[in-house]
């Protein structure tokens, strides 16, 4: 039996509340009683809570469980670029530890390449029990072909409970394919991980229509539980350098080696400010700029500060800098030490990307602006006299010293 | 050469707000349009039958108001629209949306190439592109952000990367999903709107695509939305007041370590 | 105000608003001050099948009429009279072609028009025949199956960019008005030069020259309808073109009222908003009023044209007269509520009040017009 959702008219008193609450505007009204239209609904329940009346039932398939008790263990997708460990791995080992404590199984990383055997101490050390390493030339870069196979393969042989992964280029083409062939669930971008212990699942919270509300997302009946996460949302493993984990070696005869498509080369393109993801201080801008030409005050501060220049989507849509500057949902998410906010005036999906800063900074001369709402120091004004005033005074305090 | 583009009706989400006294989204008013990533997609296959003939065919799975997509798809210069409807797929997850539409891809038949736009800007997982070609067993290459050249059998294209982008070589049939660098979408063309008013969209149902019911919906779908709520907002700080020279004074002063 | 446009017009008026919005907007200030000819917005139109809402489909147009050339004309002069004229004076050159053409030469002329592939032109002004159209010196000389045609156009609009050029000329002088013929040239016939570009004081995006023939050799196959007939030709062809420069004079008063109703709500002094002054409020309602009345004649008449009326010289005239006067009083009022700020032009308003003087004078001035309308009416009162 599947889940289903019914609405019982003679409780129903038409008074609109789940209209409001359905997120999906699945509900409307007809003949004064709420009907749902089911092309749209997703059964979330969030109209269940609002419904007073008690009119609304959801019920939960529970019967026909599957035996899931073979899949053990916390997974993470270790990811290597030209044999350099990502560091989004390491922030994955630090969350996946905490999942694999409270499930109380073994953490595990899982590594493809070629020549990596000297990256084991290197996971060992950032808290992996276990590591599962792959080394054949064939893996030496990232195919779809060949890493989907390796990894499927591994999945089916030792049945992990979560996998963990990140939310870069590779990792969403990867685990997008080998979710789909060893039939599991998958959950993108997650900005939350905990553990229901009773039912021992994965509780994966992320955020919906642009950062406008937030879902909490569960595999009831599948396992793995496999879930991504952005770069910079987690907080890195410690080094522990006496931590020591078992290494299982997998080699896999050439036909799950192949691949379809073939690399032909690696183009790197460097960019005019370090990699924002990376940057201890961004300063950012917004459509208070009114042109591309003013970004010339950002880039100044910027400078002053050694920091990278940011942007908001409402700039970067107006095609005032390129897209590879953008913060928040649809862009990057950025956790610098301090976050400075020029001119943005903090639409949800901006805030989703850099509010776990450390500082925040805002100038904006609407004293209303929501960016004020997140911001560690606020300055309501003409961000045309305050950011100038401020790179030179950033430059008279830090030449001094 | 022919191309299907897989496309989603998405609200506009620059128009999606949250009523601050009920915490709710705001859903008055709030026109939907084609998710603006496969504005790219859909360009790039009407340039591909531009430049090697050929048909394009776009693909969407969705409500009945979902052909109101399909038919600016049109008036851009597809030539067929399929819309995959069915209460069946209530409640389909991207496991299930991809199954979905595979199965509808396998009833179209032969193809050359499949476009999708990278993501979705509702959902922004980014897995439903490699999750069909996962279904159909092809391959694909994520991130395009150029197609360098392309025959009857092969294409030579650009992919993204977070550090640039890596050239890639791919025999066809292939899957590409698509970023904005890729291209410049076109306008609709007033032909286009015109024949896009009198075109046939094509209606498959679950029965239609020949899918296993079994893995269609909700059913089918591995996830599940247990809570829906409102992100608590981080608490607001100090506002700094004085003239200009004095603010920045200050806040230079607060922030004297921190940029060190 | 609902016109009853049809849904094609509609989807026609729609698009050509988006692409004013969206493409055109952004540019017109660029444009407006190198001067330059706006190519990039031609494809974009000419993608859009704009160029072909008012030729027949059979020639590879939309079928519409003068209203949809109206249309369109109006909406992209919202954003720049000067951009939009690219398209409506491409329109005035294939208008002779579409009324008196030959079915060979519209099958030859008009899907390229329609397709926005090439742009036309209508050469009538010369040095010397400005209002007077009838002293105009340009002569077509008979020669086997040639004409050679001797003499200067002034101030043709889209000449040395169209491609298709429509001229009037004199093949028997001594039959004065009913000696002059119309003929097609196109861009690269031999003896066909360009002057040098005129330095105007708005449409600053329309490209404005001289046409230069010597010794020029046209197909005689090119010679519209029959020798004699160029000054009806003319005549229709304004008839049919006048709603066309009203439907611009509308879109650069709406573009500039657009401007002065946001400016006006946005604008504090006096510790409030001047859209709470009765003076302004007063402005912004005359403005309105007279700006939705043109229109309502302009559409009047473009559907008159569009229904094959046999006569339409005063109606088209009054369209014309009202809505290029309306213009300029419109966009002089909405620089006049952005005060200083509208006199500089980091700002849009004056740009409208540039544009709006020519369409006061070209086609037929307006004193030129009210000759026609008064022409007419006492012709009318004689036939009572």
């Amino acid at each position: 039996m599947a889940d289903s959702i019914t609405i019982f008219l003679d409780k129903c008193t038409g008074c609109t509340l789940c209209v409001k609450a359905c997120p999906f505007g699945a509900i409307h009204m007809a003949n004064k009683k709420a009907v749902i239209d089911m092309a749209a609904c997703t059964l979330c329940g969030a109209c269940v809570e609002t419904c007073k009346f008690r009119a609304i039932e959801l019920k939960k398939d529970t019967g026909g469980k599957k035996d899931l008790s073979k899949y053990k263990d916390v997974w993470v997708f270790c990811e290597q670029k030209k044999g350099v460990i990502q560091s989004i791995s390491f922030e994955l080992l630090g969350e996946g530890r905490k999942l694999a404590d409270k499930l109380g199984v073994k953490l595990c990383a899982v590594i493809l390449g070629s020549g990596i055997e000297s990256k084991i101490d290197e996971l060992a050390e950032r808290g992996a029990d276990k590591i599962y390493i792959s080394d054949h030339p064939a893996l030496e870069f990232y195919q779809d072909d060949p890493y989907t196979e390796v990894f499927v393969r591994l999945v089916q042989e030792y049945a992990p409970e979560v996998i963990l992964c990140g939310a870069t280029t590779i990792g969403r083409s990867l685990i997008s394919r080998v979710a789909v062939k060893v039939n599991a669930g998958l959950t993108a971008d997650c900005t939350g991980l905990d553990i229901d212990k009773k039912e021992r699942i994965l509780l994966q919270t992320r955020p919906a229509f642009g950062g406008n509300i937030m879902a909490t997302i569960v595999t009831p009946n599948h396992r793995p539980q496999m879930a991504t996460v952005r770069h910079k949302v987690m907080k890195e493993a410690a080094i522990d350098k006496s931590h020591k984990a078992e290494v299982i070696r997998k080699s896999y005869p050439e036909e799950a080696l192949k691949s379809r498509t073939r690399l032909i080369d690696i183009v790197a393109e460097i960019e005019e400010n370090v990699n924002l993801a990376e940057a201890d201080i961004i300063v950012s801008g917004g459509r208070g700029l009114g042109g591309p030409e003013h970004f010339a005050i950002i880039r100044e501060l910027a400078k002053a500060l050694n920091a990278a220049v940011g942007a908001s989507r409402a700039a970067v849509d107006s095609d005032w800098i390129p897209y590879s500057h953008q913060v928040g949902q649809t862009g990057k998410t950025v956790c610098p030490k301090l976050y400075i906010a020029c001119g943005i005036s903090g639409q949800i999906q901006h805030l989703i990307g850099m509010q776990s800063s450390k500082v925040i900074v805002a100038i904006n001369k609407d004293p209303d602006a929501p960016i004020f709402k997140v911001a560690t120091y606020g300055i309501v004004g003409d961000i045309f006299d305050i950011v100038p005033a401020l790179t030179k005074e950033f430059q008279r305090v830090l030449n001094k010293v | 050469m022919n191309i299907i583009v897989c496309i989603k009706q998405v609200p506009n989400t620059t128009d999606v707000r949250i009523d601050p006294v009920t915490n709710t989204l705001v859903r008055e008013g709030v026109e939907s349009v084609i998710n603006p990533f496969d504005a790219y997609a859909i360009e790039e296959a009407v340039r591909l039958k531009e430049r090697f003939g050929g048909k394009v065919t776009v693909l969407t799975m969705g409500p009945p108001q979902a052909e109101n997509a399909l038919k600016e798809a049109i008036s851009l210069g597809c030539d067929e629209a399929i819309l995959v409807s069915d209460r069946k797929f209530a409640g389909s997850d991207t496991w299930a949306t991809s199954y979905t539409l595979s199965s509808a891809i396998k009833k179209i038949g032969t193809f050359d190439v499949i476009l999708c736009g990278k993501q979705a800007s509702d959902g922004d997982t980014a897995q439903v592109g490699p999750g069909i070609s996962a279904h159909l067993d092809i391959p694909q290459v994520t991130y395009v952000k150029k197609i360098e050249d392309i025959s009857a059998n092969a294409a030579k294209v650009e992919r993204m990367t977070e550090e640039g982008y890596d050239i890639v070589e791919t025999p066809l049939p292939c899957l590409f999903t698509v970023v904005k660098e890729i291209n410049t979408p076109r306008l609709p063309s007033l032909k286009g709107m015109i024949r896009a008013k009198s075109a046939k969209v094509l209606k498959w149902t679950a029965d239609d695509i020949e899918a296993n019911p079994e893995l269609l919906g909700l059913d089918g779908s591995p996830t599940r939305v247990v809570k829906i709520f409102t992100p608590a907002p981080r608490k607001g700080g100090e506002i700094l007041k004085g003239d200009t020279a004095d603010v920045a004074k200050e806040l230079v002063e607060l922030l004297k370590d921190a940029v060190r | 105000m609902d016109y009853l446009l049809t849904e094609q017009q509609i989807m026609t008026r729609d698009l050509a608003k988006k692409i004013a919005d969206e493409k055109i907007k952004p540019v017109a200030a660029h444009y407006d001050e190198t001067e330059e000819f706006a190519w990039p917005i031609m494809k974009i139109l000419a993608d859009s099948d704009l160029f072909g809402v008012y030729i027949p489909e059979q020639y590879g147009g939309l079928g519409g009429g003068i209203l949809d050339m109206c249309l369109v004309t109006e909406e992209l002069s919202r954003a720049c009279g000067g951009i939009a004229l690219g398209f409506a004076g491409t329109g005035l050159g294939a208008i002779p072609i579409l009324l008196y053409g030959s079915d060979e030469q519209k099958k030859k002329f008009l899907p390229d028009v329609a397709k926005g592939k090439r742009l036309a032109a209508f050469c009538i002004t010369e040095a010397e025949a400005g209002s007077d159209a009838g002293s105009i010196k340009t002569t077509a000389r008979k020669e086997g199956d040639h004409y050679i045609l001797n003499g200067t156009k002034q101030w043709i609009t889209n000449a040395g960019e169209a491609e298709i050029y429509t001229v009037i000329a004199m093949t028997d002088k001594t039959k004065g008005t009913r000696g002059a013929s119309a003929f097609i040239v196109e861009k690269g016939a031999k003896g066909m030069d360009f002057g040098k570009k005129e330095k105007k004081l708005g449409i600053r995006a329309s490209a404005t020259r001289e046409v230069i023939f010597t010794d020029c050799r046209v197909p005689a196959a090119n010679l519209i309808s029959k020798e004699g007939m160029g000054f009806i030709v003319a005549l229709k062809t304004f008839d049919n073109s006048r709603p066309g420069v009203a439907a611009q004079a509308i879109g650069i008063a709406q573009g500039a009222l657009d401007h002065a109703v946001e400016y006006a709500r946005t604008r504090v002094q006096f510790g409030q908003p001047i859209s709470g002054f009765q003076a302004i409020q007063h402005m912004l309602a005359d403005m309105g009023t007279q700006v939705e009345a043109a229109r309502a004649l302009v559409y009047a008449t473009a559907r008159m044209v569009d229904s094959g009326a046999k006569s339409v010289a005063k109606e088209s005239a009054m369209a014309k007269l009202f809505a290029s006067d309306v213009a300029m009083k419109v966009t002089t009022d909405a620089v006049q509520i952005f005060g200083g700020y509208g006199y500089m032009r980091d700002y849009p308003v004056e740009k409208y009040m540039r544009d709006a003087k020519i369409t006061q004078i070209y086609e037929g001035t307006s004193q030129v017009q009210r000759n026609v309308i008064a022409a007419n009416m006492i012709k009318e009162s004689l036939k009572k």
